[in-house]
């Protein structure tokens, strides 16, 4: 917006989106959607992965056009045709990803794209600057100017970000799933900021699947499901439950049911743990010991980027222990070959699907068979036993309710994540291991998937088998888990009972505000 | 929701067309090339290159040229696969090029130097083609050199080492390597009576079939076997390979391997049958190893679509040849350089048959 200034209609509502339809082929991804964000208030966006809400920010955005209905913003009807214009009517977004200059100060990140420049082409960064601090002043947004965003927390990194909208004078700010990557203090500060915005006047829309957060921050709640619009409530007239009902369109057991079960002989034993980081110098896991027993589910909780990964690559021999011992079912495997390991029954739900889990652009029976093709079940005398592999992968398509458009022959990188994910939990749990490891075994997915994967963790717990599960999420951690062990830059500092202890309570652990002697 | 394929998007018929998409612009692109140099004479010169043996009169002088080409299609055909072989498993092997002057020289030593039986050189040509490849890998997989650096200079390194390892070698009166024919026979490879077949033409022989079997065995590797499984599963995602166990590393080494023993078996194919020999000064690396790389893209990266594609670029070379001398001699090679080159576009226009409409291309993506 080049003057600054914007035509405030009369119009109550800062952006409406009326009717709108977008089609794709063979699918509706928006089926006569509106979705009326009043001005100063905070609005939330509810649905599961797939029930259209990144569809209606782009339409939002002008990176697709619906087929029908109209978008109005401050009352006036507008065509969007790209994000520029987009940003022109004062419309900002917060990704779940951030989209930062890693090596940028943050003063540099916020000003990227607008760069105040004097008539010779020189920065003025100096009032860049002035301006970003009384931005920070008046909403509260604390942060160093001059920190590199490779060098502070995420919840800054936020901050950056919401400062990038505000700079930009934006006065319709979108938060999509701003809360993932977050503690429990970072979020409560959160919400706080997100109060003190709308009450400065600006209209917040906040997309999100985790329905306590909706309930403590918004005003209103637009529900989506299969690309149709089921309704908005007033948060203050409803429930969890009715909510999480209009979202899954049934009535969803969020607490995991499990019996108690006294834990068995001890499955793996890890002493004295150190792994090298490969982003630093410095050892990225310290010296960490533990043991997992038969029939129970440890969890590693802790803020993304505590070593977790490397915790897991030195686990299952992705990377090499500095030093330490790892004892699998009483036999040391601190040098053995993944391979080894693995047929010792060790399963591995690795963090990152597309990177480790799937070979993308094999088909869905080739990546079922990935970690057993060389059994003599699938391979005979060097050839593949085409045959036995299809009826394997059909079995468990059947039996893990694997969806794709051509069954077994499907492409992997064709299907949704949810179902890919299915598809590594089937092969990792069918391995029937002695140890599964699972690391955020539920990134990236709804409810009903997530709700699925949680039982078949309890199940493989149930019968008898250790589960290590390495999560970030805080309700999957206090649902799931029979015992808590908390990582914080490298080292776990506390070991909580899911039963006793609170968000809070972990919060401060997984924040390095608290430690216990191990 | 899933629709069926319709034809135009099957990804085989979609590489064919893609193929003849090639061949038609790099033939239009020689035409206008003749126009320019001498409009008269172009459109006889374009017939000429296209026909190539049909163009004589005789049937003796056609027999005759359709197994020269032949016999040249063994080696190039050898390459390609050499260079798609790689290419399946993520790696470009543009080292196909030394790995067959590896084959020539090792293969040339064991038959003069050694005064071994054919069999055996072939295997030795082969062998030495391994190594150079798996040299290559080796640097690739354990000290993380871009395959295609260490490969472009390997070619040259290979040039001069068989350069001086033929230099005793050498027909002081034809500068170049002793006739395998007049002077060691048994070096020669066996015709197993194709040559009957071709008016008793003398450069017809094993290495023919064999190529094409062993372009079949490729195929075989690649789509059946649990190693192609391996290699493909390497190097379309070499994480995910780790993780199931597999030696990510050695599955490189081992890839390069196989390529480089390709083309160097190609270079045996193509040496022992005395159609050609090792000239005392090369200062060149020999086309034929680039060439694969053209002739791999042109066959839609499948063993078999390369049996075709070889022959058609050897094709046109020859036919090149044959061009009228209204042109300079330099003419030929180049029009048929231009075909080539054009032949290395077919994922080119594969892409730009798939190019995804504006809003696939941004579906979920992000909004700046």
């Amino acid at each position: 917006m080049e003057n600054g200034q914007r035509e405030q209609g009369g119009s109550e509502y800062a952006v409406e989106m009326l009717h709108i339809t977008k089609r794709f082929p063979g699918i509706i991804a928006n089926d006569d959607i509106t979705l009326q964000l009043r001005k100063g208030e905070i609005h939330a966006l509810l649905g599961e992965n797939g029930a259209g809400k990144s569809t209606l920010m782009s339409v939002l955005f002008g990176l697709y056009q619906p087929e029908e209905g109209e978008i109005r913003i401050n009352g006036k009807k507008v065509h969007i045709n790209d994000p520029n214009d987009a940003n022109d009517l004062g419309i900002g977004m917060v990704h779940q990803h951030f989209k930062l200059v890693e090596c940028f100060t943050v003063l540099d990140n916020i000003i990227l794209g607008v760069e105040p420049v004097s008539k010779l082409g020189f920065l003025k960064k100096a009032e860049a600057r002035q301006r970003l601090i009384e931005l920070s002043r008046k909403y509260g947004l604390s942060v160093d100017p001059d920190a590199r965003i490779s060098d502070i927390t995420v919840g800054m990194q936020q901050r950056t970000e919401i400062l990038k909208m505000l700079y930009r004078e934006n006065d319709i700010l979108i938060f999509d799933e701003p809360t993932a990557v977050l503690t429990p203090q970072e979020i409560e500060e959160l919400m706080q900021i997100m109060k003190n915005l709308a009450a400065e006047g600006k209209s917040i829309l906040f997309i999100s699947h985790k329905l306590a957060e909706i309930m403590a921050v918004a005003d209103r709640c637009s529900v989506l499901r299969k690309g149709k619009y089921i309704g908005t409530v007033n948060t203050k007239d409803t429930t969890v439950d009715e909510l999480s009902a209009m979202m899954v369109g049934r009535n969803v057991n969020f607490h995991v049911e499990k019996e108690p079960r006294t834990p068995g002989k001890v499955i793996l034993k890890v002493e004295g743990m150190t792994v090298a980081s490969r982003m630093h110098k410095n050892n990225a896991v310290k010296n960490v010991s533990f043991e997992v027993r038969e029939g129970e589910i440890v969890c590693i909780a802790g803020i993304d980027g505590n070593g977790q990964t490397e915790f897991v690559y030195g686990l299952s021999g992705l990377e090499p222990l500095v030093s330490g011992k790892i004892t699998l079912g009483g036999k040391d495997v601190s040098k053995t070959a993944i391979r080894e390991r693995s047929i010792l029954g060790m399963s591995h739900i690795p963090e990152d699907r597309h990177k480790h889990g799937l070979v993308l652009d094999y088909t869905l029976e080739d990546n079922i068979v990935l970690q057993r093709y060389f059994e003599p079940d699938y391979t005979k005398a060097g050839f593949l036993r085409r045959k036995n592999i299809r009826s394997y992968a059909e079995k468990l398509i059947e039996q893990y309710d694997i969806r794709s458009g051509q069954g077994p022959a499907t492409i992997a990188r064709s299907m949704s994540g949810g179902n890919q994910q299915k598809a590594i939990v089937a092969r990792e749990i069918d391995k029937d291991p002695s140890l599964l490891i699972a690391v955020q075994p539920t990134r990236g997915l709804d409810v009903g998937a997530i709700e699925y994967i949680h039982k078949q963790l309890v199940a493989h717990r149930d019968a008898g088998k250790a589960v290590l599960l390495v999560s970030l999420e805080m309700d999957e951690v206090l649902d799931v888990s029979d015992r808590i062990l908390v990582m914080y830059e490298g080292e776990i500092v506390a070991e909580l009972d899911p039963k006793t202890t609170t968000p809070e309570e972990m919060g401060l652990y997984m924040a390095g505000a608290k430690r216990k002697e191990m | 929701m899933e629709k069926k394929i319709s034809f135009l998007k099957k990804p085989a018929v979609q590489t064919l067309i893609a193929s003849l998409l090639c061949i038609l612009l790099g033939l239009l692109v020689g035409f206008i090339v003749l126009l320019i140099i001498n409009p008269s004479g172009a459109w006889n010169a374009m017939s000429t290159i296209m026909r190539n043996f049909w163009s004589f009169s005789s049937a003796r002088g056609q027999i005759k040229n359709f197994g020269n080409t032949l016999a040249k299609t063994a080696p190039l055909l050898m390459c390609s696969l050499s260079v798609l072989f790689a290419y399946k498993v993520g790696l470009f092997n543009i080292g196909a090029a030394g790995q067959y002057v590896a084959g020539v020289g090792v293969g040339l030593y064991f038959a003069i130097g050694l005064q071994m039986p054919w069999w055996v050189s072939l295997i030795a040509g082969t062998l030495a083609g391994a190594l150079l490849g798996a040299l290559s890998g080796i640097l690739k997989a354990y000290r993380n050199v871009n395959e295609v650096i260490s490969c472009i200079m390997l070619n040259w390194i290979s040039l001069y080492l068989v350069n001086t390892l033929l230099a005793p070698y050498m027909d002081i009166t034809m500068s170049e390597t002793w006739s395998l024919k007049k002077f060691y026979p048994s070096a020669v490879l066996p015709s197993l009576g194709l040559e009957s077949l071709l008016n008793n033409h003398q450069y017809v022989t094993l290495a023919i079939p064999l190529a094409i079997l062993v372009a079949v065995a490729v195929w075989v590797l690649l789509s059946k076997t649990r190693l192609g499984y391996e290699l493909k599963a390497t190097g379309l995602n070499k994480n995910a390979a780790k993780y199931c166990g597999m030696r990510d590393r050695f599955n490189i080494v081992l890839t390069m391997a196989i390529a480089g023993a390709l083309a160097g078996m190609g270079a045996g194919m193509f040496y022992l049958t005395d159609m050609i020999k090792w000239p005392s000064t090369v200062t060149a690396v020999p086309a034929m190893g680039f060439n694969g790389i053209a002739a791999a893209f042109l066959g839609g990266l499948h063993p078999i679509g390369a049996v075709f594609s070889s022959f058609f670029i050897q094709h046109i070379t020859d036919g090149g040849s044959f061009m009228e001398k209204t042109y300079p001699s330099e003419i030929a090679g180049l029009i048929s350089s231009v075909i080539i080159y054009m032949c290395a576009f077919v994922l080119f226009f594969r892409q730009i048959m798939n190019r995804p409409k504006r809003h696939e291309k941004v579906k979920g993506g992000n909004i700046k």
